[in-house]
């Protein structure tokens, strides 16, 4: 078991975010900390999209002559489809938390449940 | 350049460019924004049934957007099943459209309409771009763009717990998108092909089935957050309750039916051919979920005071109905499963019009105050009885007919499921006739003679009036959508 890790130290890593930025949005109670395990959720996926297209001494996916070993370079259109889209969650996410201390004054969600 | 070859894109595309031309004109002039989304929802609507024709004579419709083909480029395969949803969303999208002429300056001021409109024409551009698409990651993309655009509208009235209720619904439907995209990743990394039918064809090439299971279930459960499945629902009623009720149709009667779609799609094209010896694997504990969301729903909607959390906790209900019958997988469910997303596609947009419509009219929102609405509001009450009676499924409304197909699926499985469906029925029974007797038999306490005119203006009792008499039609007329849906059920089977 343990000599898997090194090889696949990036997807390890990522599973572990996954868990931690999970964690975060389950158990934290003030909302921008949730929204703090959110990205944290989203970003260990793109890591995990990242390390898939990663070759060991890949070149940059442009064709030059005599080269033959390049990574894979389909993974990075996905990553910064997702940077995007996590981007625009992220901002609209931030704008609905002012609007909600603005209305109720605080953000902790245990009291917002009362409510 | 023949243009008609091009209609597959142009659907998806007029949708988006009047979501950005409307909040632009609209700085201009606000009044020219409901034209605009009218237009663009009417041509993508024309253009849907102009689909379903040329599906009907060639099976399957392909398109290569930007002329690069598959695998490389990005193809939208459109099949009878995603041309006759993509028809009933253009329709409900158009007439929610048109609801909003009136309704809208109810909820939402007049400074945010330009985006209200452009917001509408977004998600239902998203929900048309899912239907479509034939590439796993686009997917994911158009499941992002409807449920941003979702969460927005859920907000956008800023009254009390809409802020609330939109970001629990944000946090929770992007743990299921984000699943979806690390699954995509995935499958992707199994196949190297991000294609639907070159994974299907790719993926019996697979040694090791626990890989392959472990994506399937991280898709499954990302869609089912998207399609509220029990007990991953909890975002729902609020959301649901909470938002204007053009809104709430399109995500009660649409939204929530393309994550049952996009479960059918990845189970039956994409993993189709690999399950077809193993599905019992998922489709068991997928059915049980199914059947506790008809009862948990059921029950839960029985209580509830407001119209529209009760009208929200009976859709957790029927997507159970809609997942029953999509996991337990035969020829009769499956067929029963689709038809009953047509049939709740309808009934609870109409629900949901005629409670909005309550609201606009009179402002009331709890039951217990319908005393005396039957002569107020003679047509929007009865149009509420035929849209009910098709979901409860009595005899003569469409809804009794998907249900008969759904429940003879499930006998042939196990009687436990027919039984399910039918005490899901019972219990839907007794919330709609605890509304309908309130409204019809209960005794006016006093004689209010504040409202007077017309019933409601035209743009709103035209949805109306259309949803119901199309929940009766499809119940007389079933030979129509049965047949379209049993040759996209057995296009799905064939796999």
């Amino acid at each position: 078991m343990i000599e898997l890790l090194p090889p696949n130290l990036p997807y390890f890593a990522s599973i572990a975010l996954l868990l931690i930025g999970l964690y975060a949005m389950i158990t934290k109670r003030n909302l921008i900390k949730k929204i703090m395990g959110l990205n944290i959720f989203s970003t260990s996926v793109l890591l995990f999209l990242i390390a898939m297209g990663y070759r060991e001494g890949g070149a940059p996916p442009i064709e030059v002559e005599g080269v033959t070993h390049y990574v894979n370079p389909l993974p990075h259109a996905l990553v910064l489809t997702g940077i995007v889209v996590a981007l625009a969650l992220t901002s609209f996410a931030l704008i609905l938390i002012i609007n909600i201390y603005k209305e109720h004054k605080t953000l902790d969600s245990e009291k917002l449940t009362k409510l | 350049m023949n243009l008609s070859l091009h209609y597959p894109i142009l659907l998806i595309v007029i949708l988006f460019a009047g979501a950005y031309l409307t909040p632009l004109l609209g700085l201009w002039n606000k009044k020219i924004c409901f034209p605009i989304a009218v237009l663009s929802t009417l041509i993508s609507a024309v253009l849907s049934v102009v689909l379903l024709f040329s599906v009907l004579e060639n099976n399957i419709v392909s398109y290569y957007v930007g002329g690069w083909e598959p695998p490389y480029g990005i193809e939208l395969t459109i099949d009878p099943l995603s041309s006759f949803l993509s028809l009933v969303v253009a329709v409900i999208g158009f007439l929610a459209v048109v609801f909003s002429k009136n309704y809208v300056g109810h909820e939402i001021s007049e400074k945010k309409q330009p985006a209200y409109y452009s917001l509408l024409q977004l998600i239902i551009g998203g929900m048309q771009g899912a239907l479509m698409t034939g590439d796993l990651f686009n997917l994911f993309v158009m499941t992002e763009i409807f449920s941003i655009s979702g969460y927005a509208l859920v907000a956008i009235t800023q009254k009390k717990g809409s802020l609330l209720a939109s970001f629990r619904y944000l946090l929770l439907a992007s743990i299921g998108t984000t699943f979806i995209l690390f699954s995509t990743g995935f499958i992707y990394m199994l196949t190297g092909s991000l294609n639907m039918e070159d994974i299907s064809n790719l993926l019996p090439l697979i040694d090791n089935p626990w890989v392959m299971y472990s994506g399937l279930v991280l898709l499954i459960i990302g869609f089912a957050i998207k399609s509220a499945l029990f007990p991953l629902h909890t975002w729902l009623p609020d959301a649901h309750s909470i938002a204007p009720s053009p809104v709430s149709v399109l995500l009660s009667a649409l939204v929530i039916k393309i994550g049952a779609y996009s479960i059918i799609r990845v189970v039956y094209t994409v993993f189709g051919e690999r399950l077809s010896d193993g599905f019992g694997l998922i489709g068991v504990p997928l059915s049980w979920m199914a059947s506790m969301a008809i009862l948990v729903g059921s029950l839960y909607a029985i209580f509830q005071t407001d119209i529209k959390r009760m009208l929200a906790f009976s859709s957790i209900a029927h997507i159970g109905y809609i997942l029953l019958g999509v996991s337990l997988a035969s020829t009769l469910s499956l067929t029963g499963g689709i038809f009953h997303m047509l049939n709740h596609a309808l009934g609870k947009a109409c629900l949901f019009f005629c409670a909005g419509a309550i609201i606009y009219r009179t402002g009331i929102r709890n039951i217990a105050d319908f005393a005396g609405l039957s002569s107020k509001m003679p047509i929007t009450m009865a149009a509420f009885a035929i849209a009910a009676s098709s979901l409860m499924g009595v005899p003569p409304a469409s809804g009794f007919m998907s249900k008969f197909y759904l429940g003879l699926g499930a006998y042939q499985e196990n009687w436990i499921f027919l039984a399910v469906i039918l005490i899901g029925s019972l219990l839907s029974g007794i919330y709609f006739f605890k509304v309908l007797a309130i409204a019809y038999f209960s005794p006016i306490k006093e004689p209010d003679s504040k409202i007077r005119g017309p019933e409601l203006p035209f743009s709103m009792l035209m949805p109306i009036v259309i949803l119901a008499i199309a929940s009766l039609a499809f119940g007389v007329l079933e030979d129509l959508p049965v047949t379209l849906i049993e040759q996209a059920v057995r296009l799905l089977l064939s796999n």
